[in-house]
């Protein structure tokens, strides 16, 4: 079976890469600067070196580097990621508890600038010298350069103030929510802003990219084809050419998802949303080593199941995939 | 083969004009094009890249690009309707149904994410309005008429499990799938291997002869006008320059560029190297379509050219029964073919 052996072999890969990514995060964050032990002890008061020492010892900071990466990586297989100083809980929890905010502020993300983005590239190829097409070219420009933080600000400062539409903080509103369909609701309604804040580069790529694939793909042998087997014109831009137009588009929104978590830090601290953008946030101030470490290692897994996801999308996508190794 | 006269013409050229909107001017790429074609007659247009012949094709069949093309004048008549003058939806009723093409690149040609099943049947289920299930059974039959091995199992398969050759079958199927009065194949050989070349041919041949079906072959093969066509159309910078049965052309040619085309022809021969005649060319290249001054075209790569020809642009005259040729020396002198033909060889000769 040779999707069964892909899998397996795919599994293996991802194996390999969260090995590395454990000792490499390891690593970089115990060469930063600055002495946790320090950070500890100033959280809970006065400073002593006997305290200190304590806690050295105690968080096994006194031991020898390759001794804690070893003591790290032999939890980390059994799905202790270590106990958090600041947060009070084991950060396995604690990420679990903030993945799915993150999940769905991503996922949100992505249809959003997929499908906004595709359909906005696609309407600029009908007339790649028209009107619309020159103003997708110089808003996406805008779009593509704007930064997530400052987009957020901006969104917060028009529908907070300007035209209050829709809510600018949090995940929902314990006084709006009513019921399972009314939190939902409520929820969907918190998303908006946040979820176009870190869409809005990828809808300005995303079009970029769908008008220039569909005017290479239009310009291509079969199109021609299709139009002297007497196939209307309608039925050549959205069936013929649209089907491979959005090969490059699926290959890129696969390569973006490591961004996309990244941008979701930002987003997430900018609208204060409960995910792991701020967990990250927040850890990252307070010099919280474990969570860090922990928000770093699923964010890898996370961009390993998005790759794989998207590995499997353009095998059903593009025929020419099938039986070759990707 | 008769020459046809015009009322029994299945497609009817008349004057036709295209234009190009380039950077460097307006280009006349189709200059004044006049043929007719008869049910089951195999025409050929030979010229070299450029000439206009792959225009041709594409004016007939309503696929001009515009822009930056443009169809400046002239009536392409099917069968007593002009296609310039038909809508849109008219001409898409006609294209792959009535009148069909195949094109020179099988690898890019078809569609790389669709069934081979489902591109022959689109066309049928599009133009004969059968059901997609009855199209793919029919498809299947398509595909054994251009003999492809096993084809219930192909018809399943996508373009690149398939190899070139294989590929301009497909393409044949599609164009056939509606039976359609005319084929237009352009270069339909050009990037395959010389065995399946022939074996491309006779398959064309084959369900030529079944169907009745009229052929308009593009090449630039003098070997393959030779070989496969009734009546022959040379084409040069956007014109018609010589038209003439094939066996009269290829014994009597008359305007100094066919006789040079003929003359390309690489002969095979097993003599001595020293014994073999050097291979002969034609001295420059067709000269930009935006450069044109108001002689003829060849006039600058012509061995016999004329105060006259630099002056103006000679018309096609009548030289035989179904003969024509567009060159001052028609005009000049009545019938100094035999001479000529020595004079070209001469220019070939050059280092």
């Amino acid at each position: 079976m040779p999707i069964l052996r892909l899998v397996l072999e795919r599994i293996a890969y991802a194996f390999i890469v969260i090995t590395a990514v454990l000792v490499l995060n390891f690593i970089l964050v115990r060469l930063a600067p600055g002495d946790p032990a320090e950070v500890i002890a100033g959280e809970s008061g006065g400073i002593t070196e006997e305290i200190l020492a304590a806690i050295r010892r105690d968080y096994g900071l006194d031991l020898p580097l390759h001794e804690q990466l070893w003591i790290y990586l032999g939890n980390a297989v059994q799905g202790d990621l270590g106990y958090s100083f600041y947060f009070n809980s084991p950060v396995v929890e604690l990420v679990v508890s903030r993945m799915g905010p993150t999940i769905l502020l991503i996922l949100a993300a992505t249809v959003i600038a997929l499908f906004i983005g595709t359909a906005l590239g696609v309407l600029a190829s009908r007339n790649p010298e028209g009107l619309f097409s020159n103003f997708l070219t110089v808003a996406s420009l805008i779009g593509y350069s704007a930064p997530a933080f400052w987009t957020g600000l901006m969104l917060i400062i028009l529908f907070a103030f300007v035209v209050p539409l829709f809510p600018v903080a949090g995940l929902y509103d314990v006084t709006l929510s009513v019921g399972y369909f009314g939190r939902a609701l409520d929820i969907a309604h918190h998303l908006v802003l946040p979820a176009f804040t870190l869409a809005i580069i990828y809808i300005a790529q995303y079009s970029r990219l769908a008008r220039a694939s569909m005017l290479e793909v239009l310009g291509s042998d079969y199109i021609r084809t299709a139009r002297a087997k007497g196939v209307a014109e309608r039925v050549v831009f959205f069936k013929h050419a649209l089907r491979n137009a959005i090969l490059p588009i699926i290959t890129i929104t696969g390569l973006h998802f490591g961004n996309l978590l990244s941008g979701a830090v930002l987003v997430e601290a900018v609208f204060n949303w409960p995910g792991l953008g701020t967990l990250a946030f927040d850890s990252l101030l307070r010099r919280d080593y474990t969570t860090i470490l922990a928000l770093l290692f699923f964010s890898a897994l996370m961009v390993i199941v998005a790759n794989l996801a998207t590995d499997f999308c353009y095998r059903l996508a593009d025929p020419r995939i099938k039986g070759k190794r990707g | 083969m008769p020459a046809a006269d015009a009322s029994s013409a299945l497609l009817e050229v008349r004057n036709l004009q295209v234009d190009f909107r380039t950077r460097n001017g307006i280009a006349h790429v189709l200059d004044g094009i006049e043929f007719s074609l008869s049910k089951g007659e195999i025409l050929g247009i030979v010229g070299e890249s450029g000439c206009g012949k792959s225009m041709t094709a594409l004016a007939i069949m309503g696929l001009v690009p515009t822009p930056p093309g443009r169809i400046a004048g002239g009536e392409i008549v099917y069968r007593g309707e002009n296609l310039l003058k038909a809508s849109k939806e008219r001409m898409r009723r006609i294209r792959g149904n009535r009148i069909s093409m195949i094109f020179q690149e099988p690898m890019t040609a078809l569609n790389p994410v669709f069934t081979v099943g489902d591109q022959i049947a689109e066309s049928i289920v599009l133009h004969q309005g059968l059901s997609r299930r009855a199209a793919l059974d029919r498809a299947v039959e398509l595909l054994r008429e251009v003999h492809i091995p096993a084809p219930e199992r192909r018809i399943g398969e996508f373009p690149h499990q398939l190899s070139g050759g294989m590929r301009q079958r497909i393409m044949i199927a599609i164009a056939l799938a509606c039976e359609p009065d005319i084929l237009i194949a352009d270069e339909p050989t050009t990037a395959l291997d010389v065995t399946v070349q022939a074996q491309v041919f006779d398959l064309l041949l084959e369900l030529q002869q079944d169907r009745d079906m009229a052929i308009v072959l593009i090449t630039h093969d003098m070997g393959v006008i030779a070989e496969m066509t009734g009546r022959v159309l040379v084409m040069y910078a956007g014109r018609i320059i010589e038209a003439a049965a094939v066996d009269d052309l290829l014994e009597n040619p008359q305007h100094p560029y066919t006789s040079g085309l003929i003359a390309c022809v690489p002969q095979l021969s097993d003599e001595p190297e020293a014994e073999r005649e050097a291979l002969m060319e034609i001295p420059g290249v067709v000269p930009p379509l935006t450069e044109l001054g108001v002689g003829c075209a060849f006039e600058p790569r012509c061995g016999f050219r004329m105060p006259v020809c630099v002056q103006s642009r000679p018309s096609p005259v009548a030289v035989g029964a179904g003969h024509s040729a567009a060159c001052w020396l028609m005009e000049d002198a009545d019938r100094q073919g035999a001479d000529r033909q020595g004079a070209d060889r001469r220019d070939g000769d050059r280092p």
